[in-house]
């Protein structure tokens, strides 16, 4: 008689299918943070002088500040020092092929199912992998520099394109913005890069994949896209991580510039360790994100799956500087177990006639939290700004919560901003309907979550899209039997 | 009658709900291909044994048996009921919002046939049969795709409960108070989609507070239900002398304890 109770209780419990560590001997850091441990990193970068002095700044800030306190979960305790702030796979110098990176590496990203030589081969999709802090492989890249748009690791970059990095690094997320954006600036090993020239249409979904493999070192990614005028970009961020018990921490920062009539699309789907039943271990995922439409009439676009971490803490946002200019915020947020989830985004119209968007999904199962924040911002000069939210939460169990803290300040009466809220539960009159139609529980649950969330997986790129309902799926999969 | 024919047998029936007891020792046979009535006023049990014979779980039986098609109903899950051949066309249909009418179809479909040790059916004779069901019950293929029931109106999600019910094509259909919150329009719609599936395989139990609706599915059998009990079964003449003398009078062939 209990069995939608059961199944209810069950779901929470799937445990987390990809927790394998490999070994590769790493090339660490000394652990703890001095100015010392920057200067190390900068150099093992061969970093030129200005993003030194730049991290050196940060590094100095980020010494003045404290942890935030105004978050809707019991902030963890950090020993920044006890973290090593640099780790590298061993590798040859100078890899040209992907025949040159270490097998075992290789292998797992087998394990992750993201075979490299199958997806030079088989895809349309550019890969930038990333394991633990280096690049080790870079696809496509000949093919996406004919277009004259470069695609490489942030230190990459760093050496090739200077001029570029020193244009706009920090230009949408100062290293002052917060501590853990000023933390990253001093100690960011690599990440992402990618410049799209003007009216160029970026053929391929641009994708990296993360993964934080190395014991003990918190991973500090940073990325960077800008979209010239009148070009388009659609790039795509998924993770996973090995199971660990030590508390990881990933305080990645995103930047994006989209100029006039650029468009950037930026899908994720985040499945960081979680943690185990009792919540211990797990990633905390606090990551900094927001664009900036700069120009005219561009368009900057987030869709996110998050289904990981053991807390999640982030905010991509979008700047709307251009008049005309669109932002999109798109999510699902799981939480299960003991998972935390405070995630939403800020849209700040500054331009005449801007429009935003705002889809949130929440799913909060087994002892979950998971909160919604936002804040729309309309200023004075923002002449016919229009906003539409949507936060809906969907609890499962009676032992779980969902929250809502929307923040509203419109400057200027023109201005439209709806908010719809609303909150259910998977009943089990839903899933006794779905039964009484010879449907199992389980995929009743499916059916169900998958429905709730449509509306935002629907934005994610095709591949994308059935990776993240496969996550959904075996997020749910505890509730086999 | 011969025992082969008897689809559904219901046996001294005592079920209730929070550990009150609403079914206070049914008693019920209904022959494949046969519509059976049970009428009767509030409060008497009718939709109880509706959720009970679907195995909703709030719902606790206490003694009794109920034999299907030759099998315990009471050993089987709810979805298996489904799959063995019950269908309950919801008094309430919920909504569930973002999944089509037509997924939900799809799934519900193949897993029957999958307990049935069929293939899923393949696209081309799935849509094929909807574009038939949907004829077949007069249902707006516009509402097929749609979220399920989501922002449908009353009469709307009735009609998908019958066209559901064309789909999965059971061997019990159980309507439970289908022709509440119908006019007069939509009700005859529904009442021609039910006569349309009756065969002489597939027997119906309609639950209705009115005659009105057997103006349409004519019955072979109509049972008054009163405080958990059939107090009186006749043929359809019974459902037009309720309808003229009132459940004040079955109230009466209650206490007289004219149980079956």
């Amino acid at each position: 008689m209990n069995n939608d109770k059961e199944l209810l209780e069950a779901i929470p419990e799937s445990d987390y299918k990809y927790g394998f560590s490999t070994d590769i001997e790493m090339d660490m850091a000394p652990i703890g943070l001095t100015e010392e441990t920057v200067r190390f990193i900068s150099a093992k970068k061969n970093e030129p002088e200005f993003l030194l002095e730049w991290r050196l700044k940060a590094f100095a800030h980020y010494q003045t500040l404290a942890m935030p306190s105004w978050q809707y979960f019991p902030m963890p305790e950090f020993d920044f020092q006890a973290i090593s702030y640099y780790a590298a796979p061993r590798r040859k110098p100078e890899l040209k092929s992907l025949d040159e990176v270490d097998p075992e590496l290789l292998d797992t990203f087998k394990k992750l199912g993201i075979p490299l030589v199958e997806q030079m081969m088989l895809s349309g999709v550019a890969v930038d992998a990333v394991f633990d802090s280096v690049s080790v492989a870079t696809t496509f890249k000949a093919k996406l520099n004919e277009m004259g748009i470069i695609f490489c690791s942030f230190g990459e970059a760093v050496q090739n394109h200077p001029e570029l990095v020193r244009k706009y690094l920090g230009t949408v997320i100062p290293y002052t913005d917060n501590i853990f954006s000023a933390l990253n600036a001093a100690v960011f090993s690599d990440g992402s890069f990618a410049y799209i020239p003007k009216g160029v249409r970026c053929p391929m979904e641009l994708s990296t994949y993360f993964r934080i493999n190395a014991m003990n070192s918190g991973q500090f990614e940073r990325t960077l896209i800008i979209a010239d005028d009148d070009s388009y970009v659609s790039y795509l961020e998924g993770c996973t991580a090995p199971q660990r018990d030590e508390n990881q921490l990933h305080a990645a920062v995103v930047e994006l510039v989209a100029h006039d009539r650029a468009e950037i699309k930026y899908s994720t789907v985040q499945n960081w360790y979680p943690g185990d039943k009792e919540g211990k271990g797990g990633i905390f995922n606090f990551v900094t994100k927001r664009g900036i439409c700069a120009g005219h009439s561009s368009k900057i676009s987030w869709t996110q799956v998050e289904t990981g971490s053991a807390i999640t803490w982030k905010y991509p946002s979008v700047i709307l500087k251009g008049d005309y200019s669109q932002g999109e915020f798109y999510s699902v947020a799981v939480t299960k177990n003991k998972q935390v989830a405070d995630t939403g985004t800020k849209m700040v119209h500054l331009g005449k006639h801007t429009r935003s968007r705002i889809i949130s999904k929440g799913i909060s199962a087994g002892q979950g939290n998971n909160n919604y924040r936002g804040l729309v911002r309309v200023s004075s000069n923002a002449d016919y700004a229009r906003n539409f939210t949507q936060c809906d939460s969907l609890l499962i169990g009676d032992k779980c919560s969902a929250n809502t803290f929307p923040y509203i300040e419109s400057k200027n009466s023109t201005a439209t901003i709806e908010h719809e809220a609303t909150t259910s539960k998977i009943g089990e009159d839903q899933i006794f309907y779905c039964n009484q139609r010879g449907i199992s529980s389980e995929n009743a649950a499916a059916l169900i979550i998958n429905g709730y969330c449509k509306e935002v997986l629907n934005q994610l790129p095709m591949e994308f899209a059935v990776e993240a309902q496969k996550l959904l799926a075996i997020t749910l999969e505890g509730s086999v039997g | 009658m011969t025992n082969t024919s008897v689809l559904l047998e219901i046996r001294n029936l005592h079920a209730g709900i929070a550990g009150k007891e609403i079914l206070k020792g049914l008693n019920l046979t209904v022959a494949a291909g046969q519509v059976h009535a049970i009428m009767g006023p509030n409060g008497s049990g009718k939709s109880t044994l509706a959720s009970v014979l679907a195995g909703k779980n709030d719902y606790e039986v206490t003694d009794g048996e109920i034999i299907f098609n030759g099998k315990n109903l009471l050993d089987f899950s709810p979805e298996d009921r489904a799959r063995e051949g019950v269908f309950l066309a919801f008094q309430y249909p919920v909504e569930i919002p973002g999944v089509s009418n037509i997924n939900f179809l799809k799934t519900a479909v193949n897993e029957i046939r999958k307990y049935k040790g069929l293939e899923p059916m393949d696209a081309k004779s799935f849509l094929a049969r909807v574009k038939e069901c949907q004829n077949l019950v007069e249902f707006d293929a516009k509402l097929t795709g749609r979220s399920l029931n989501e922002g449908f109106s009353g009469g709307e999600k009735k009609r998908n409960e019958i066209f559901q019910l064309a789909m999965l094509e059971p061997m019990l259909g159980i309507l439970d108070e289908t022709d509440s919150g119908l006019d007069i329009d939509a009700l005859k719609i529904v009442a021609q989609g039910v006569n349309k599936l009756r065969s002489a395989e597939r027997s119906f139990m309609v639950i209705t507070h009115y005659q009105r609706l057997l103006d349409y599915i004519i019955p072979d059998v109509v049972h008054v239900l009163f405080e958990g009990k059939i107090v009186k079964t006749g043929t359809k003449e019974l459902a037009k002398e309720l309808e003229v003398r009132g459940y004040d009078w079955v109230k009466e062939l209650g206490t007289e304890s004219l149980t079956r």
